[in-house]
């Protein structure tokens, strides 16, 4: 394909996704040129697709067929990010934003809106898109997407997944294009430079620096790789980008190639991404037809293909030089560094390996230049970063923002708060290398080195955010269990470190804990601080000692006064009924399964302490709330 | 081609053979014929291990090692109905911690085991990407979402009847 080729294919669709971009005046205006009465976007994201958006495309087309609508163009795109409102469905042009379909919802969608002289079924909308006098606002209005910035996640929840032609008219390829004939491979890292991207997988290093050394690297054969082996729980940006834009991480990928001077790329991605996989097997088959990658890509007789490859559940796979094991077809360990992977990386030659966020972000600075990329942000973390929100908040999701966007405005303005009306305790961010940033840091501005400073880490962008029922010896243990678990056991400080401070903090929840239990954990901290051979061991220590210092109150609690303040950890609770709400029902004393539960109908139960094995049934069934642990 | 002892069709060594030859000679290729070959016998026998070893030409040892390494790979068969608990963080915090322990108890088996009658295996996993969902549950790769202990059972239930 020429680059002519290209522009004529963009040209051809550029107003069918214009429309899904503007606002709804422009968008009205704009539609009857796009062949289209209107299009319905569903979400064929991971988290959609679990709670049954593929029913909701097969009911709307069958209603379609009976409804003789031929006019709509039904679009299955990416994660559009609010996940917590699934399966989530957008019509345009007029922007109608509908959460949690089910098919009889679609139908009923399709009978009442869709036909033509159909109105919007505000019932079914997305509660905040309707103001109180019945009118709707545009999604883009709410404040879920009102405070983001989309760079990343720019055509996620706007293009056609399965489609190269869709991603194209969405601007994809374009950089490419660009750089093969209008840049020299120093320009085009100079400008990656320039633009002050640095790696979104979690060490924050230097985008461009990276190229260059690999560019500076001896060897006619080199290697560009992506990590997409998002194993840190809760953190799931990179499946999303992968899910609803993959061919921007394969055009990036070529970009690296033609600045570092390589001619084949692997991505590693996790095979507990079916779908990402399968998205991503499909975007390199058309790529690879329409001549984007393969041989002499725009006439330029630059070369590039891309093979991937599927991890198989080692958390340890994310460090770079144990995903390059893993992609050679042996054990994912690692191994010391120097040498680095700029220079001894994938089969021994040079290799540049970034996250699929930064990837992603190659495109928009290639065609709106680094000066536009590096006015975002704060003074060493520029541009934006995607943060996957979970645990205890309203608008579970993924929420793209400035660097430095406040922790207060991602969680209370864009998140919608916490539910139930708990109060704030922490967000973890940085998963079980990172820490948690305690409610007093509300205001801190999120980018790399703040977050470092306070004792935790960007990561890969999983914030999650916990609340006064969270006990946080409990989370330092759960993060435990799982870098335990996951420590590949080739260096003795990480695999034996991690699971003596395993055994304190179990110790410690079960009530056996000693004063002198919390300076053994700072000392093994310390000594996997310095001596683990990879990242993982390193930073293990970090969820509990973040733990610690900023929670030391509730460490002493277990320790001294063998007390959970959270009411978590089983061993250190009883489960008591409360006389004045207890209505003797019954119900608790039925459900018991210790028979610890004794009362006769209609007077007040008791629970035996010594009996009861604190499985909390008596909890959930009682209807009156009268059952509390402490 | 060495033959397989073991409860394996002729239609899943051919499988095996096919997915080898299409790998050979490739750089890594003992990983995705890992994959593949769980795909196919639904665990990696010691059996398929030898015949993998044999035909890419390298060592056992180098083939049981990379299988033990990753825990998606298993050298024990599954259950008919592979149930599997998200303990993420996501999930984690939201309890997802006592749906493990319904189902546990639901099945009279521990995490990682697999019923005497083979109907049924429990594995935890980490984070299937579902966190608004959460907790999640995935049974024979349905996943079941916003989940408490007490709705396991009902759940369990319709598949126990197949």
């Amino acid at each position: 394909m020429t680059v002519e080729q290209l522009r004529k294919i963009a040209a051809e669709k550029a107003d069918l996704i214009r429309v899904r971009r503007i606002v709804r005046e422009q968008a009205e205006k704009l539609a009857p040129r796009t062949g289209y009465r209107k299009q319905v976007l569903v979400c064929g994201g991971t988290g959609c697709t679990s709670s049954h958006s593929l029913q909701v495309i097969e009911q709307l087309e069958k209603s379609f067929k009976e409804l003789g609508i031929d006019d709509i163009l039904i679009v299955k795109t990416g994660c559009f990010g609010l996940c917590a409102l699934g399966p989530i469905m957008i019509v345009y042009p007029e922007g109608a934003f509908y959460s949690q379909m089910t098919p009889e919802h679609a139908k009923t969608v399709a009978e009442k809106h869709l036909v033509k002289g159909g109105s919007i079924v505000k019932e079914l909308l997305y509660a905040d898109t309707v103001h109180e006098d019945g009118s709707v606002i545009p999604f883009a209005e709410i404040p879920f997407y009102k405070h983001q910035m989309r760079i990343a996640l720019r055509n996620c929840g706007v293009i056609a997944a399965e489609d190269i032609t869709e991603a194209i008219a969405a601007g994809d390829y374009s950089a490419l294009a660009k750089v093969l004939t209008e840049m020299t491979p120093e320009e085009v890292i100079s400008e990656i430079k320039a633009s002050g991207l640095r790696g979104r997988g979690g060490a924050g290093f230097p985008t461009g620096l990276k190229w260059q050394f690999t560019r500076d690297a001896k060897g006619e054969k080199k290697y560009v790789c992506c990590n997409a082996d998002e194993g840190d729980p809760g953190a799931f940006m990179d499946r999303s980008v992968l899910e609803g834009d993959p061919h921007t991480v394969l055009e990036a990928m070529s970009i690296a190639g033609y600045a570092v001077g390589a001619d084949e790329g692997y991505i590693y991605v996790r095979a507990e991404y079916p779908i990402a996989v399968q998205r991503l097997n499909i975007a390199i088959k058309q790529a690879r037809e329409l001549g984007l990658l393969g041989k002499n890509i725009f006439g330029t007789g630059f070369n590039f293909d891309i093979h991937i490859r599927l991890g198989a559940g080692a958390f340890v796979c994310g460090e770079e030089t144990a995903l390059m094991a893993s992609i050679e077809g042996k054990r994912g360990e690692p191994r010391p560094r120097p040498p680095f992977s700029a220079q001894c990386g994938v089969f021994g030659k040079p290799t540049v390996l970034n996250n699929v966020e930064t990837w992603a972000s190659v495109n928009p600075i290639i065609l709106k230049g680094s000066e536009w990329f590096s006015s975002i942000g704060t003074e060493k973390s520029k541009g934006t970063k995607v943060f996957a929100v979970g645990g205890k908040i309203k608008n579970v999701g993924l929420v793209e923002v400035p660097m430095g966007t406040k922790l207060g405005t991602i969680i209370y303005e864009i998140g919608g708060g916490i539910p139930g009306g708990k109060k704030f305790k922490a967000a973890q961010t940085g998963g079980p290398s990172g820490g948690c940033i305690p409610a007093k840091y509300i205001d801190i501005g999120m980018d790399f080195d703040n977050l470092v400073a306070i004792g935790s880490m960007m990561g890969s962008g999983g914030l999650i955010v916990m609340d006064e029922d969270t006990c946080m010896v409990d989370i330092a243990k759960f993060y435990l269990e799982f870098t335990a678990d996951e420590s590949c056991g080739k260096c003795t400080p990480c695999r034996v470190g991690t699971k003596r401070l395993l055994e304190t903090l179990e110790k410690i929840t079960s009530g056996k804990g000693e004063p002198e239990d919390l300076v053994k954990i700072r000392e093994i901290a310390e000594h996997m601080k310095s001596s683990s051979l990879c990242a993982l061991g390193q930073s293990a220590p970090n969820p509990v000692l973040s733990a610690m210092e900023h929670f030391g109150d509730e460490y002493e609690a277990h320790i001294k006064e063998k007390r959970c303040p959270a009411g978590v950890c089983k061993s250190l609770l009883n489960y008591y009924i409360d006389p004045d709400k207890c209505r003797g029902c019954t119900m608790c004393a039925r459900n018991c399964p210790a028979g610890a539960i004794t009362g006769v109908v209609k007077g007040v139960h008791e629970i035996d302490t010594s009996k009861c094995i604190k499985c909390g049934q008596c909890m959930a069934n009682c209807k009156f709330g009268a059952i509390y642990k402490k | 081609m060495t033959e397989i002892t073991f409860e394996g069709t002729p239609e899943q060594a051919a499988a095996l053979k096919n997915c080898i030859d299409e790998h050979r000679g490739e750089a890594g290729a003992l990983m995705p014929v890992l994959h593949e070959a769980q795909n196919i016998y639904g665990y990696l026998p010691f059996e398929v291990q030898t015949v993998i070893a044999e035909e890419l030409n390298v060592s056992l040892a180098e083939v049981y090692g990379v299988a033990t390494f990753y825990s998606q790979f298993s050298l024990a068969p599954k259950g008919k109905h592979k149930v599997s608990v998200c303990l993420g963080t996501a999930c984690y915090v939201k309890g997802s911690d006592k749906i493990l322990e319904a189902v546990e108890k639901q099945l009279g088996i521990s995490c990682g085991e697999c019923t005497p009658d083979r109907n049924f295996s429990i594995d935890s996993c980490r984070c299937v990407g579902a966190c608004g969902l959460a907790p999640v549950m995935i049974v024979d790769g349905e996943v079941y979402g916003k989940l408490t202990a007490k709705e396991v059972a009902g759940i369990l239930g319709k598949y126990l009847e197949d």
